[in-house]
């Protein structure tokens, strides 16, 4: 159950991607609704993050192409806002919340400009709207995990971007930060915005999402929640009936072939 | 002393050269060094200090001259192709970065003693004082040197001053900067490159062994004394040009002392003060800190015992023998003993005819810790349905920390107990 939509937000075409020579996902394609807001699900080692870092450029791709707006990354960078996995950096980093909120205004200053007022203001607002101005000026490695991952969002929000992809923002967080996050994200979608997050709790899912991608090494569904969150679909996403394409992976990277011929 | 102001007046224009000759290569090495500890990549400047070496010999052994730029551009461009092999082979083999750094650092460095035996034994009568890159000459800069250090430390200062920003994000976060569209590859050629230029200007100072030191120790002592990355950088800059100043001082008034090396051992013990007395990360603050727990623990459970006693014979401020204290809890004599006289000290007891008895301040203090004492049992037993006969144990440790704000919550939450699940009396 694949429903593709016109004038999407998000476009994948026959999008396949590799680690080390080894398949991790395979010819994804699907489109996804302006304003929606939508939740990529699968077991541990299904390409969920992958998935994301695609479609951020920061892996490279075999064959396939992303379109956001109907452009291509770089043309509507501005646009996006990116929030990775807490744990991919160091937290023992010599900076307070303010310096880490700050640096999602870098993209605006360009090159060699300093912050200025107003780039400050925008990141006290994004720590208001986290509930951490409090916290502004504290050194981040004293920080909890649901702290961590709040300043993270801040960040982002200071991108005033049209369309954000959150990376397991729920994980190791405690419930009033879950609450609170997931709250911000239905603002963000309610003005129109289009929000996509990483996600592993299938208790949440029906609450939280209204569109849902499920994910397990090639795309198994996409499409409106009440329609894609079956349990059959569900059956087919976590049930062990993968294993030929995991060994076809492995084969893959045995013999070193590229996961796609080169034209 | 007259050595001193002797030293300090410039006399000789040998010392001012040698001077600021340190003073700024110790600055460029200690600021390019914050981002090379940040980034984790500490032994990245061991590498390039070792590379240099080929690229200096060859462009020797083409130029015929030590003219100092000609061997920078040479010892840049080997410095710069030894990261470039590290980073090949890390990308495109099974090997490891650990090793991939000691295959770059060890071949490169193989390379260069080799060309300069070569060019030892050749009967070139200009090689003569080559091999000081090897220790550094830090005593001996001329005129040109300074000249080339100086063009170098502005373009390293003036680089990190303009990219600061960039720098501080790829250091911390560089998904989140390549999404945001920043040039990173570009962005990483250009520090790797000031990092390749404050290690050849380096080296001529201290010498290739040395020269990691430079690098690491300033940024790695300023790190135990801030969280600021820009305070740090400016720290680290103080404890490099510190250095500078001290190792050029030594050597001048020391004629046998060498610079260099003396430069490495300031920053060396400046980094050992750090470790030791920097405030909040300093071993001796936390060892302070740990102790003066320790030394309230002790109090505490002596006043609580004195409440104790008190409790049973219904008698608070009557005389207490140090051997009923024991009955109710055993500690060493040494402790007590040293427990009952900071007490006294502090005026919680006072001490008559060899017994103790409370005053009314270390009075209020026992029954405040007996009463969290006996409010953390009856919220275990109660919210976390530990059972009565386990909770004593965890209550001693958590009745040191309760709060007065935590002890009220506590209150509210237990809704105002009067027994504990002993049946003990929660005092008022």
């Amino acid at each position: 159950m694949i429903q593709q939509v016109e004038n999407p937000a998000l476009e994948i075409h026959d999008l396949t991607v590799s680690y080390d020579k080894k398949p991790v996902l395979w010819g994804i394609d699907l489109s996804i609704p302006r304003g929606a807001l939508c939740g990529i699900i699968g077991p541990n080692g299904a390409g969920k993050s992958t998935l994301i870092k695609a479609i951020m450029n920061l892996v490279d791709m075999n064959s396939g192409y992303v379109k956001l707006f109907d452009q291509t990354l770089d043309e509507v960078r501005k646009k996006v806002s990116y929030v990775p996995q807490r744990e991919s950096v160091d937290w023992d980093f010599p900076a307070s919340v303010l310096d880490v909120v700050l640096m999602g205004r870098y993209a605006n200053l360009g090159l060699f400009k300093n912050p200025r007022r107003a780039d400050k203001d925008a990141a006290l607002k994004a720590l208001e709207m986290v509930g951490m101005e409090k916290y502004s000026k504290r050194q981040i490695s004293q920080l909890s995990g649901g702290q961590q991952q709040r300043v993270f969002l801040a960040r982002a929000l200071t991108q005033n971007a049209d369309i954000y992809f959150l990376d397991e923002p729920f994980s190791g967080v405690d419930a009033a930060t879950e609450k609170a996050i997931f709250q911000i994200l239905k603002n963000l979608s309610k003005d129109g915005k289009t929000i996509i997050v990483v996600h592993h709790d299938l208790q949440s899912v029906e609450p939280y999402f209204e569109w849902v991608i499920l994910l397990n090494l090639r795309l198994v569904a996409s499409g409106p929640t009440k329609q894609v969150f079956t349990p059959a679909l569900l059956e087919e996403t976590y049930g062990g009936k993968l294993t030929l394409l995991t060994e076809v992976g492995e084969l893959v990277k045995k013999g070193e072939f590229e996961a796609r011929e080169k034209q | 002393m007259e050595t001193l102001i002797e030293f300090f007046s410039f006399k000789y224009p040998n010392i001012k050269y040698v001077v600021f000759g340190t003073i700024l290569l110790s600055i460029s090495s200690a600021v390019v060094g914050c981002f090379t500890f940040i980034k984790k990549k500490s032994l990245v400047g061991d590498v390039i200090s070792h590379a240099v070496l080929p690229g200096i010999c060859i462009s020797f052994m083409v130029s015929g001259s030590k003219d100092p730029f000609l061997l920078i551009i040479g010892a840049f461009i080997s410095g710069w192709i030894s990261i470039l092999v590290m980073d090949a082979i890390i990308r495109n083999t099974k090997i490891k970065e650990d090793a991939a750094t000691g295959l770059s650092l060890s071949v490169f460095f193989g390379i260069g003693i080799l060309l300069m035996t070569y060019i030892q034994h050749s009967g070139n009568a200009a090689q003569s004082g080559l091999d000081t890159f090897l220790f550094g000459k830090a005593a001996a800069l001329v005129g040109k040197d300074l000249m080339a250090f100086s063009i170098i430390a502005v373009i390293v200062l003036l680089t990190v001053f303009f990219f600061y920003k960039e720098f501080k994000l790829i250091s911390f976060d560089q998904q989140f900067a390549k999404v945001i569209g920043l040039p990173i590859r570009r962005l990483e050629m250009v520090l790797t490159s000031i990092t390749v230029l404050a290690v050849v200007t380096g080296i001529q100072a201290v010498g290739v062994v040395l020269m990691a030191a430079m690098l690491i120790t300033p940024a790695a002592a300023a790190r135990f004394w801030t969280d600021r990355l820009s305070r740090m950088i400016l720290m680290a800059s103080i404890f490099g040009a510190f250095s500078g100043i001290s190792g050029a001082f030594i050597s001048y008034s020391a004629p046998s002392m060498p610079t260099g090396p003396w430069m490495v051992m300031v920053l060396s013990i400046i980094a050992l003060i750090s470790f030791f007395f920097a405030p909040r990360k300093g071993i001796v603050i936390r060892q302070w800190r740990r102790f003066s727990i320790q030394r309230q623990l002790l109090e505490e459970n002596l006043l609580k015992a004195f409440y104790r006693i008190g409790e049973n014979s219904g008698e608070h401020f009557n005389r207490v023998a140090v051997d009923d204290i024991q009955l109710i809890r055993n500690f060493s004599p040494a402790q007590l003993a040293k427990g009952l006289r900071k007490l006294r000290v502090n005026g919680y007891v006072q001490r008559a005819n060899g017994s103790w008895y409370l005053t009314n301040e270390g009075f209020e203090k026992g029954k405040r810790i007996t009463r969290l004492h006996r409010l953390w049992e009856l919220y275990l037993t109660k919210y976390l349905r530990i059972a009565p006969d386990h909770v004593h144990e965890d209550a001693d440790t958590i009745e040191h920390v309760i709060t007065p704000e935590l002890e009220a919550r506590l209150v509210k939450l237990l809704e105002y107990p009067t027994e504990d699940p002993h049946l003990s009396e929660i005092p008022k």
